[in-house]
């Protein structure tokens, strides 16, 4: 069973094609980087799969479960409610703004949704939150606020956050985006981590040379297209596409 | 001296409804301007236009008059007041309902989005990102504006005198227009005084309190 299968995605603002026609399959323990131009379409995207953004047609399904299915703008494409939040809940997601509980503790942050989605005992929140932390080496934090630690140490917590309601998908938007560059690693090393476990990962990066070391496929993308979706030494070395070469010598120069 | 002190225990006794007035309508209107603040923000059009048009009568018609016609007009219509006391309550938390319902919104709306959209991909719903995620963030946001609702409500509390209810202000006006002196006027504004301090001094705190976050 694919994990992820998103068929002849499509959302346009006005004459806008934002996706266009997108059809895309994940594999279980695959794990897909999405790299182009900015305006391309990536964050979209992946914003689309979990429901973020609406879409104006096309089908999404998670394990097996249909979560969207619409043919034209009309259709409003009713879905059980049960089945859209299960598939949902398969995934997790991480945003390049971290869009951590301000107002939360660090422990906290990890806390609130198992308690009050997945209806853990406090307790049983707690166990798997200091287990969490202590993965992603932050223990020591666990009674700070966000505004107190620093950001790769924000974008750590996120994805303690995401972890600690067990997805089978991660979805990464943009990770190391809003971090100084000395940051960057700390973040790239969980997400290394999580690979090494094989979950199911897209994460939607800048990072070339973090891309094709941790990815099974590098997929680029231009104008709401899939330009090209191959092995990472392929795009890398010898795309197919002449824009993806322009892109990667703009972006590595 | 004896006198003062006869003059300033007879404005006090005022300050029984004053402080009355006061705590009706804030524990009523708060709750209120919550539920309406959601409704105005709600995409229900009908229940937000409903909203909008109850803000836009309330905050854009003079208080006194709107307890003017609570009092006097209401009875036209058939209903009977046993006393000020109530109608004045209700006019005052209908009003300030108003007035809150328009912070509860800009407060709520100045919520970053990036925190609803952490709140629903950890699948939490509507009424449990508002209760964890939303509200509270609000609320701290939202105490400066609030403080200075809370100070005026103080003030306006002095309107009911014209609908006969003996708060300070009446029993202050009642000793100067029949011993000649202004003393009285002196001491209700110090009681208004003490109020509002005690006002200001409890929003800092409640400020000092929340700046444990950012």
């Amino acid at each position: 069973m694919k994990m992820i299968e998103i068929k002849n995605v499509s959302k346009n603002f006005g004459p806008l094609k934002v996706l266009d026609g997108i059809n895309l399959q994940v594999d279980r323990g695959e794990i897909i980087s999405i790299i182009g131009p900015s305006g391309a379409g990536k964050s979209t995207l992946l914003r689309s799969v979990i429901q973020l953004e609406s879409v104006d047609e096309g089908e999404v399904v998670i394990e097996g479960l249909k979560i969207l299915s619409r043919k034209n703008r009309e259709d409003d494409g009713i879905i059980k409610k049960n089945t859209v939040s299960d598939g949902l809940a398969k995934m997790g997601m991480v945003f390049q703004a971290f869009n951590l509980f301000p107002h939360m503790t660090v422990f906290e942050n990890i806390m609130v949704a198992q308690t009050l989605v997945k209806n853990r005992s406090k307790s049983e929140a707690r166990e798997k939150a200091k287990a969490i932390l202590r993965k992603v080496g932050l223990t020591d934090k666990e009674n700070s606020y966000p505004s107190q630690i620093s950001g790769g140490q924000k974008q750590r917590v996120a994805i303690a956050r995401a972890l600690a309601m067990d997805p089978d998908i991660m979805l990464f938007d943009e990770p190391t985006s809003a971090l100084d560059p000395e940051l960057i690693g700390e973040v790239l090393g969980v997400i290394k981590a999580l690979a090494a476990e094989h979950m199911t990962m897209m994460i939607v990066t800048h990072e070339m040379n973090f891309a094709r070391e941790i990815s099974d496929r590098v997929i680029f993308m231009e104008d709401g297209k899939i330009v090209e979706d191959g092995h990472p030494d392929k795009i890398f070395v010898n795309p197919e596409h002449p824009r993806i070469k322009i892109f990667l010598d703009k972006i590595l120069s | 001296m004896d006198k003062l002190l006869s003059i300033t225990l007879y404005i006090l006794k005022g300050s029984g409804i004053t402080l009355g007035l006061y705590a009706a309508t804030a524990v009523f209107s708060l709750p209120l301007g919550l539920m309406f603040a959601l409704g105005k923000i709600s995409k229900n059009k009908i229940l937000s236009s409903a909203v909008g048009i109850y803000t836009w009568v309330f905050r854009g018609t003079p208080l006194l008059l709107q307890l003017f016609f609570t009092y006097y007009g209401l009875p036209v219509f058939g209903v009977r007041w046993s006393g000020p006391f109530i109608p004045a309550a209700l006019t005052f938390i209908v009003n300030y309902a108003a007035y809150l319902t328009e912070i509860f919104r800009a407060g709520i709306q100045s919520i970053d989005k990036g925190q609803y959209e952490a709140a629903k991909v950890l699948g939490m719903n509507y009424s449990q990102t508002m209760r964890k995620i939303i509200i509270p963030q609000t609320i701290k946001r939202i105490l400066p504006p609030l403080g200075n609702e809370a100070i005026t409500l103080v003030k306006d509390t002095a309107l009911v005198s014209v609908i006969a209810l003996a708060e300070i202000l009446r029993n202050a006006k009642e000793i100067v227009t029949r011993e000649f002196i202004i003393t009285p006027f002196f001491i209700a504004a110090a009681i208004y005084l003490v109020f509002t301090s005690v006002i200001v001094l409890t929003f800092n705190r409640m400020e000092k309190k929340y700046s444990y976050y950012e």
